[in-house]
């Protein structure tokens, strides 16, 4: 099925388009807000994209290969990013990452059993100071402990397991 | 602890110091105002150039010599593309700014639009700082509102406009090349140079590519003068203060305003607070971000010449130099982004080394050759040696590929991450060689795996 944005976030591309002397330049942006609202970049959003800003999908396609951000698979409703870097590793993220994998009874790269959390690995959140530091959708988590992050899933659990966009 | 005045981070502790309302009654924009309508864009720039500010990106050039290389008598647009990529690992500083003073950074940038002629800004900012980059659009509208930026800023027939770009994972955008490409829509790979961005860059216009905390400066630089800000540093040709970033074992990590020129040893102790554990001393630390060679905190300064550089601290530890772009230079490693990731004796170096190869080869951009092959054979290399798979001739390997990355990229992730390979081998020789015979007991590739950690922080 065709891909297209609701009104509203259409508005924001026309909105978008105006800041730049090319139509192009709106890829990123553009790839980040289909990714908003379906969770993922199938290829029917490069469709979408390709026609919306005259590229090719092979271009388009070109560009979301290249990023780590944009997810070409299915993802669950809430993505775990845990820093596997110096700085956090050294303050314990990979106790993090295992007790991850425990709990969600999956591996890094992979979707919990209950299909709520995909767990991923990244590289530096720049929290090094904060180490170590995790990522649960929009939101970062630092200073963590194995309890702390308990407390936190949870949380997630509870109030609300399909957040997409959890800001405070 | 040593007590900094604080400039770049004075309003960090106001409530709510994201908001206009705020940090307009702390001099938010007064300088902007100034500038816009009592000053001559060169008349900026040259207080810019007298400040001797160093970019605080990682290449440490001087912003205000860049600033200079916009050809004379263009005709083309004029950008500013501020690099909020921040993914150099062990810097977390210019994230703060974003955060909990964004107008700091637009102030900076409409004074530096100004000066440079340029109209519009793009602040590039990774996509993983959701809270950076709203807190920067609000301000942004904020701003505008007030008529700080739009078609007449302060009045003057100026238009300024500013946009916020989110990048989408990939370290490698944080290269001022790369970024344009990514700006522009393409995949994030850096371009040949020359031409230099200066001269042709978003957009095949001439555009500045600053740091978040370079441009975060330039409204204290103005306001109090390039002189009085570069004479804030103790050291020549290296100008202001900066905002210092501490990780790893130390008691109180997180970021510190002070003078350009303190000494790791002030970065660590004083204002780090000390090591995390009474009984793991200070085994090494890495300057300014993982790019740079690691410094030991055993070794000594040996400069006997005269002429030497670094000849005033003769027979001192390396932790007592002072940190600048050229003392660290000289000292055979680099400033970088000048935050310290500190590690304990209880950290294996040949580990660090594997930990950070894995972030290298995953984040290469693939364009180059050497850099593409180059680090998935160095992390096999110290997989295996980790894994205690390893031989003594992989360590030379290790180090002869390392050189054959050296000068033989487009940009400089390929020297980024060969330096620290090298100088991590040659600073701590005998750990590889122990590796290559016993592997390294508790790596999580170790066979066996026990539940060990590099060093056992949390
Ligand atoms: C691999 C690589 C990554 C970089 N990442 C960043 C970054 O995240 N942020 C940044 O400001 N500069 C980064 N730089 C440096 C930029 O290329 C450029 O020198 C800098 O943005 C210029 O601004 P400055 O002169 O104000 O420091 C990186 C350079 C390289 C080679
Ligand atoms: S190393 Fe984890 S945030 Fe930098």
């Amino acid at each position: 099925m065709a891909f297209s944005l609701t009104p509203e976030l259409e508005k924001l591309v026309d909105d978008l388009l105006t800041r730049y002397p090319t139509k192009r330049a709106g890829c990123i942006p553009l790839l980040h807000l289909c990714q908003r609202q379906v969770g993922w970049i199938s290829s029917e959003v490069i469709d979408f994209v390709a026609k919306r800003l005259d590229m090719s999908t092979s271009e388009v396609k070109g560009v979301v290969t290249f990023y780590t951000m944009f997810h070409q698979r299915q993802v669950a409703p809430n993505v775990i990013w845990v820093c596997r870097t110096l700085a956090c590793e050294i303050r314990g993220g990979r106790l993090l990452q295992k007790h991850l994998e425990k709990r969600l009874g999956c591996k890094v790269g992979e979707t919990s059993k209950d299909g709520q959390f995909t767990l991923l690995s990244a590289e530096c959140l720049a929290a090094c100071g904060q180490g170590p530091a995790i990522q649960i959708n929009d939101q970062y988590y630092e200073n963590l402990t194995v309890e702390k992050l308990d407390k936190i899933l949870d949380e997630y659990a509870v109030e609300n397991p399909k957040a997409a966009t959890v800001t405070k | 602890m040593a007590d900094f005045p604080k400039l770049l981070t004075s309003r960090y502790e106001l409530n709510e110091s994201w908001l206009l309302s705020t940090v307009e009654k702390h001099g938010a924009y007064e300088v902007a105002r100034k500038a816009l309508t009592t000053m001559k864009p060169e008349e900026i720039a040259a207080e810019v150039k007298e400040a001797n500010i160093r970019g605080r990106g990682g290449a440490g050039f001087p912003a205000g010599v860049k600033w200079g290389f916009i050809p004379k008598g263009n005709t083309k647009p004029v950008y500013l593309a501020v690099n909020g990529d921040e993914g150099e690992p062990g810097t977390f500083k210019d994230r703060t700014i974003m955060e909990r003073d964004p107008h700091r950074l637009i102030e900076g940038c409409v004074i530096t639009l100004f000066a440079i002629g340029g109209h519009i800004a793009y602040i590039y900012v990774r996509c993983e700082l959701v809270k950076a980059i709203r807190r920067l659009e609000d301000a942004i509208e904020e701003a505008r509102q007030k008529g700080f930026i739009g078609d007449r800023p302060f009045g003057k027939d100026h238009k300024i406009e500013i946009y916020v770009q989110p990048g989408a994972g990939a370290y490698i955008c944080g290269e001022e090349s790369s970024l344009l490409n990514s700006l522009e829509g393409n995949r994030g790979e850096p371009r040949l140079r020359p031409p230099f961005p200066a001269v042709e860059g978003a957009f095949r216009c001439p555009t500045i590519v600053n740091n978040v905390e370079t441009i975060s400066s330039i409204s204290e630089i103005v306001r109090m003068g390039g002189k009085a800000w570069s004479d804030l540093s103790r050291l020549p040709r290296d100008g202001g203060v900066r905002i210092y970033g501490v990780s790893g074992h130390v008691k109180n990590p997180g970021i510190y305003e002070a003078p350009v020129g303190i000494s790791m040893r002030e970065l660590v102790y004083d204002l780090g607070g000390g090591m995390l554990y009474e009984n793991r001393p200070l085994k090494a630390v890495i300057p300014g971000g993982s790019s740079t060679p690691v410094l030991r905190a055993d070794d000594v300064v040996n400069a006997p010449g005269e002429n030497d550089p670094l000849h005033a601290w003769q027979g001192k530890s390396h932790l007592d130099v002072p940190m600048g772009a050229d003392t660290y230079r000289a000292l055979g490693t680099m400033l970088g982004t000048c935050c310290a990731t500190v590690m304990d004796n209880s950290v294996n170096m040949v580990e660090v080394a594997r930990n950070l190869i894995h972030f290298y080869a995953h984040e290469s951009c693939g364009q180059c050759t050497p850099c593409r092959e180059g680090s998935a054979w160095m992390r096999d290399i110290l997989d295996n040696l980790c894994r205690g798979k390893g031989r003594k001739e992989d360590v030379r390997l290790l180090v002869e590929i390392a050189n054959n990355i050296m000068g033989n990229t487009i940009c400089a992730f390929g020297d980024g991450m060969s330096m620290p390979m090298l100088g991590l081998v040659q600073k701590f020789y005998d750990e590889f060689l122990e590796a290559a015979k016993n592997g390294v007991p508790g790596s999580p590739l170790g066979d066996s795996a026990k539940e060990l950690m590099l060093g056992s922080g949390a």
